[in-house]
């Protein structure tokens, strides 16, 4: 095996491995930005705590989501020893420097952007995955099936000014974070061509870096509006 | 016009450097960055002080030596073009204008403002080359090449290995420089049948340099004189992957 481990141990086979825990990520982030807008259903989280339920009981996506951990440790470690080995290839540094002059902030900030998404990650994980799977949570019933009432903890979660406003903030890291890396996963993996690139800009413009974070960003805003009594 | 200048300046490869003033009174608009450099030099000299050491040689934008580090840009100001084509009018009377060497671990500093740009050469030894022996010049149509093919490589090979992009970029990677080095070979036949253990041995080397990873921020090809495109570094993961898993290097 050893061309694989030396492969994987190049600097172009860490972004790889960059690229496609990165991708993946992106497409867990359009299944989780569609099934959490039942969220926004007026039926008291009837539908969000049946979805809640599959979501924590299907073998198939129970599988899926192992494999979404594994992601975002490996990425965070890619980035780590992608981010020392780039600062380490350059000891000395220049004393004025002007990079905004050839490229965009997001670019060359994606490890900041990265660390606050890993801060987020394991307080939203804390917040809602935990409680989901340890407890303490309460109870709903509906047609006489127990369910676990996740509605009622986002509910709460959201009252807090504090938290929907790190909310927000990490949304927008997210937004950067993906302007730049959804199509730098691409071309890490070589997937340039005039037919499909611009597609692919398309896409992390306005699906990755806007629509989507967007979309979560609205939901503690929409939950903190309703308790403070500003929507019905 | 009047220039204010802040030059690096360092003895040799162990000696700490440090950024030191020097003014200009008498500079022309027309005069090109080196040439300010030489009427700096002849001052120094007169007053028995060491010239600065920077590299230079064509002075027209095709050798790649003359790599200065201008008010926080490879090669200064102007894009698409190199340090000896940056002439004075790019800059205001009375402007201070820092200058500093390449910043790079694969690129130490021999003297002043002078880099030891090696470790392209070593890339290039890798792999960067067709190993037969091709003998005298061929009939220029002996092996048909269709236009759009020929200009992709024409634009790779373009590549005048000065390092403005290690020098540009925040990882100081040199993907551009290896990616047009591959490129332009890749896409001719010549250079197709050794294509595979080219990528593999010219990235190797670059590792080996001690140059950072890709981050595509795209800065290189901004500084690049030559513009050579991110499409190439495209190429060169294609190539470089293509050839991890299909080589016969085990
Ligand atoms: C766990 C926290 C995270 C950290 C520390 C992190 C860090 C990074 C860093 C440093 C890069 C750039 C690597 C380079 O410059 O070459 C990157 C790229 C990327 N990240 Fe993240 N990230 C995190 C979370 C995420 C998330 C949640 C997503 C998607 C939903 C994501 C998607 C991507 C993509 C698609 C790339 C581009 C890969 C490439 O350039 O080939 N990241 N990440
Ligand atoms: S790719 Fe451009 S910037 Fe880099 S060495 Fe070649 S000519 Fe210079
Ligand atoms: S001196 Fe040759 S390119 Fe500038």
């Amino acid at each position: 095996m050893s061309w694989v481990t030396q492969t994987l141990a190049s600097s172009l086979g860490r972004k790889v491995i960059m690229s496609l825990t990165g991708l993946f990520l992106c497409t867990f982030l359009i299944v989780h930005v569609a099934g959490n807008l039942q969220l926004f259903k007026a039926d008291g989280g009837r539908a969000f705590n049946e979805y809640s339920f599959f979501m924590t009981h299907n073998p198939v996506i129970m599988t899926v989501s192992y494999l979404l951990y594994t992601s975002i440790v490996v990425h965070a470690i890619m980035a780590l020893l992608l981010t020392r080995h780039n600062q380490a290839s350059r000891p000395v540094k220049y004393a004025y420097a002007r990079p905004e002059a050839n490229s965009p902030w997001s670019s060359r900030n994606m490890g900041i952007l990265g660390t606050v998404l890993l801060i987020f990650i394991v307080i939203h994980m804390r917040t809602f995955w935990y409680t989901m799977h340890f407890g303490p949570i309460p109870m709903a019933e509906y047609d006489g099936k127990e369910y676990k009432d996740l509605y009622k903890i986002v509910l709460e979660a959201f009252s807090n000014w504090w938290y929907v406003l790190f909310y927000v903030i990490a949304m927008a890291a997210l937004s950067y974070h993906l302007v730049h890396g959804f199509k730098s996963g691409f071309q890490t993996l070589g997937l340039r061509h005039k037919k499909y690139t611009p597609l692919i800009e398309f896409l992390g413009v306005w699906v990755f870096s806007i629509l989507i974070p967007a979309l979560f960003a609205a939901m503690p805003v929409y939950f903190f509006l309703k308790h403070v009594g500003v929507i019905g | 016009m009047k220039i204010n200048l802040k030059v690096w300046r360092q003895k040799n490869g162990n000696a700490a450097g440090k950024l030191v003033d020097y003014k200009l009174d008498n500079i022309s608009p027309d005069m090109s960055f080196l040439e300010m450099f030489d009427v700096l030099n002849d001052e120094l000299m007169h007053k028995g002080d060491e010239p600065v050491a920077f590299d230079h040689d064509c002075r027209e934008g095709i050798c790649g030596m003359c790599s200065m580090y201008i008010n926080g840009r490879a090669h200064g100001p102007q894009t698409g073009a190199t340090t000896c084509q940056l002439h004075m009018r790019s800059f205001a009377d009375g402007d201070t204008v820092i200058v500093e060497p390449w910043r790079a671990r694969a690129f130490p500093v021999i003297k002043d403002l002078m880099v030891d740009r090696s470790a392209f050469d070593r890339v290039v030894q890798s792999g960067g080359f067709v190993s037969v022996n091709t003998g005298s010049a061929r009939d220029a149509n002996e092996t048909p090449i269709p236009r759009t093919i020929a200009d992709e490589a024409m634009d790779a090979a373009q590549c005048i290995g000065c390092g403005a992009c290690v020098a540009a970029c925040k990882n100081a990677s040199a993907m551009l420089f290896v990616a047009a080095k591959v490129s332009h070979l890749a896409v001719l036949p010549q250079g197709q049948a050794e294509s595979s253990i080219r990528a593999e041995r010219m990235v190797a080397q670059m590792d080996a340099e001690g140059f950072g990873a890709c981050s595509f921020t795209g800065a290189c090809s901004v500084e690049c004189p030559k513009s050579i495109s991110l499409d190439h570094i495209a190429r060169l993961n294609r190539e470089y992957l293509g050839a991890k898993i299909t080589s016969e290097a085990v």
